[in-house]
């Protein structure tokens, strides 16, 4: 590894391309950090939007109508505005509402800090999209399918677990995809709020070594990297949901 | 609570009504079924066959009169539903089966997720209907694999698993090629031999007159007439009837 930054740092003496991002221990360390807080944010986001999308889907369904009533208002308010509003609001607006626990040194902070607060905002924003993408999945199911079901004595849940959902998702896979590959990409959002994530350690190390378009680039490939290794997991999983003679 | 005894019809239906909005698709409908009795249902289309089998086991609900399963009002607010379909088995046109699972899945969810019986003791009992239905061997197979008479033989034994006291049966053979009807009627009268109390919607006139115990008539909501079928097929009184079985046969 040494051979390969003192490579990397001749490169730079000769040819000045600053990949000091790289080859300085410290500068790598912020830049690691700032992907592993991003992998992070990205993963959860997916997690909690989904299961927003699944029971958001679910609620809509729901004999209440004041329940269904709240999810409407839930998807009204989070599709229709901007997402980078929404995570001012969630970190500016309610933040400072939310009690305040003391840390290790005795001082009083946030219960709640920039990570969670873009964690929430974001996961919120995509599941307003969920609870779409899954609900026209679930249109999708033949209603003879659920009948069926309920001929057997299965509950409202049981036929949402082990009917409904799982042939809906067969269904919205793609526009699901859609969706969380564009989470994964708008949590480079949480910069405006100081999360420590990979853009925002990016344009840091760019401050301080003037080397923007380097990094950039490290940037735009990092991105590629994570989005490619995302869809290339959603691929595997169409796949092992696959059921041979079905939906053809 | 129920104080039915097996001498009673295990299926008492009384003066049923139904409509869909303006529809009136059941208009008085009374009908009793003895334990182990089969009991054929003709009509022409839209007659009101389906929505009276659905009301039997409460998938549709009635405007009025009642519905009597094993001495249980069905559309009675406060009935157990789950109580009432471990009850009935239904068996529609469609196959209706779950295109995700595997015809042995099929047949186990609903005794392992509803009855939570132990699974083991399931998958024995679901390999044996498997065989039961002539279908050993497919039991990994997906619907999506099997034909639709295969298909249909899933859907009973998926319906048997559940150990009912009365199977509904919706023209199970209407959507069928010729050739395979025979394989689904040959397992319905394999079950009616056994015992099992049936209702049967059909269009099968051969079937019904050979299983049935007594056929009934449907037209426009109302059961024209009914009778032993050695008497109904060749001594039917009403004209309706006559003019539906001169069509038909
Ligand atoms: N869920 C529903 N909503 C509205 N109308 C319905 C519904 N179900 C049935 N109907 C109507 O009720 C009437 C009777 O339907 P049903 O399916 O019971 O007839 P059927 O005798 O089974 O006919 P077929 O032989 O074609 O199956 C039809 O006119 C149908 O359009
Ligand atoms: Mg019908």
């Amino acid at each position: 590894m040494e051979a390969v930054w003192d490579f990397l740092r001749h490169v730079h003496d000769a040819y000045g391309v600053n990949l000091v991002h790289f080859y300085d221990g410290f500068e790598r360390g912020r830049m690691l950090r700032g992907m592993w807080t991003t992998l992070q944010l990205a993963t959860l986001c997916i997690l909690l939007s989904v299961v927003i999308g699944i029971v958001g889907a679910w609620v809509q369904g729901s004999r209440s109508r004041l329940l269904r009533a709240v999810v409407q208002g839930y998807i009204q308010f989070f599709r229709n505005t901007p997402p980078l509003v929404q995570m001012y609001f969630f970190y500016f607006a309610l933040g400072p509402m939310m009690p305040r626990v003391e840390n290790e040194y005795g001082i009083p902070q946030p219960i709640l800090g920039s990570f969670e607060w873009a964690m929430l905002s974001l996961s919120f924003f995509a599941g307003a999209f969920n609870v779409e993408i899954f609900r026209s999945g679930v249109e999708a199911v033949q209603k003879a399918t659920v009948e069926a079901a309920e001929s057997l004595g299965f509950s409202r849940w049981q036929i949402y677990r082990e009917v409904v959902l799982p042939l809906a998702v067969r269904v919205c896979l793609p526009a699901l995809n859609n969706n969380l590959v564009n989470l994964a990409k708008t949590t480079t959002q949480a910069y405006a709020i100081a999360v420590p994530e990979t853009l925002f350690v990016a344009s840091q190390i760019w401050s301080d070594r003037i080397n923007v378009f380097e990094m950039m680039v490290t940037l735009l490939t990092f991105y590629l990297l994570l989005v490619g290794a995302f869809v290339w997991l959603m691929g595997r999983l169409e796949r092992a949901l696959r059921v041979p003679g079905f939906g053809k | 609570m129920s104080t039915w005894t097996p001498e009673q019809p295990i299926v008492a239906i009384a003066d049923v009504h139904k409509s869909f909005g303006k529809v009136d698709v059941l208009k008085g409908v009374s009908m009793d079924v003895r334990k182990g009795e089969v009991v054929c249902i003709i009509g022409p289309s839209g007659s009101g066959k389906s929505t009276l089998l659905r009301c039997v086991n409460a998938l549709v609900p009635i405007d009025r009169g009642s519905i009597r399963v094993e001495g249980q009002e069905v559309h009675d607010p406060a009935v157990d539903k789950l109580e009432l379909r471990k009850k009935v088995g239904m068996v529609f046109q469609q196959y209706n089966l779950f295109p995700h699972k595997t015809a042995l899945e099929n047949i186990m969810m609903a005794p392992v997720m509803v009855l939570k019986r132990p699974k083991a003791e399931v998958e024995a009992q679901a390999r044996q209907l498997m065989r039961k239905v002539r279908l050993d061997g497919k039991e990994d197979a997906y619907p999506g694999e099997l034909s639709g008479g295969q298909q249909q033989r899933v859907a009973i034994a998926r319906s048997l698993a559940m150990q009912p006291d009365v199977m509904l049966f919706d023209e199970v053979t209407a959507a069928l090629d010729p050739e395979t009807v025979k394989e689904v009627l040959v397992t319905i009268r394999e079950l009616a031999e056994d015992g099992m109390t049936c209702m049967i919607v059909t269009h099968e006139m051969g079937f019904a007159r050979e299983i049935g115990d007594e056929i009934y008539f449907t037209d426009r909501g109302v059961i024209v007439e009914h009778g032993p079928p050695a008497t109904f097929f060749t001594e039917a009184r009403d004209p309706r009837t006559r003019a539906f079985l001169s069509q038909i046969l």
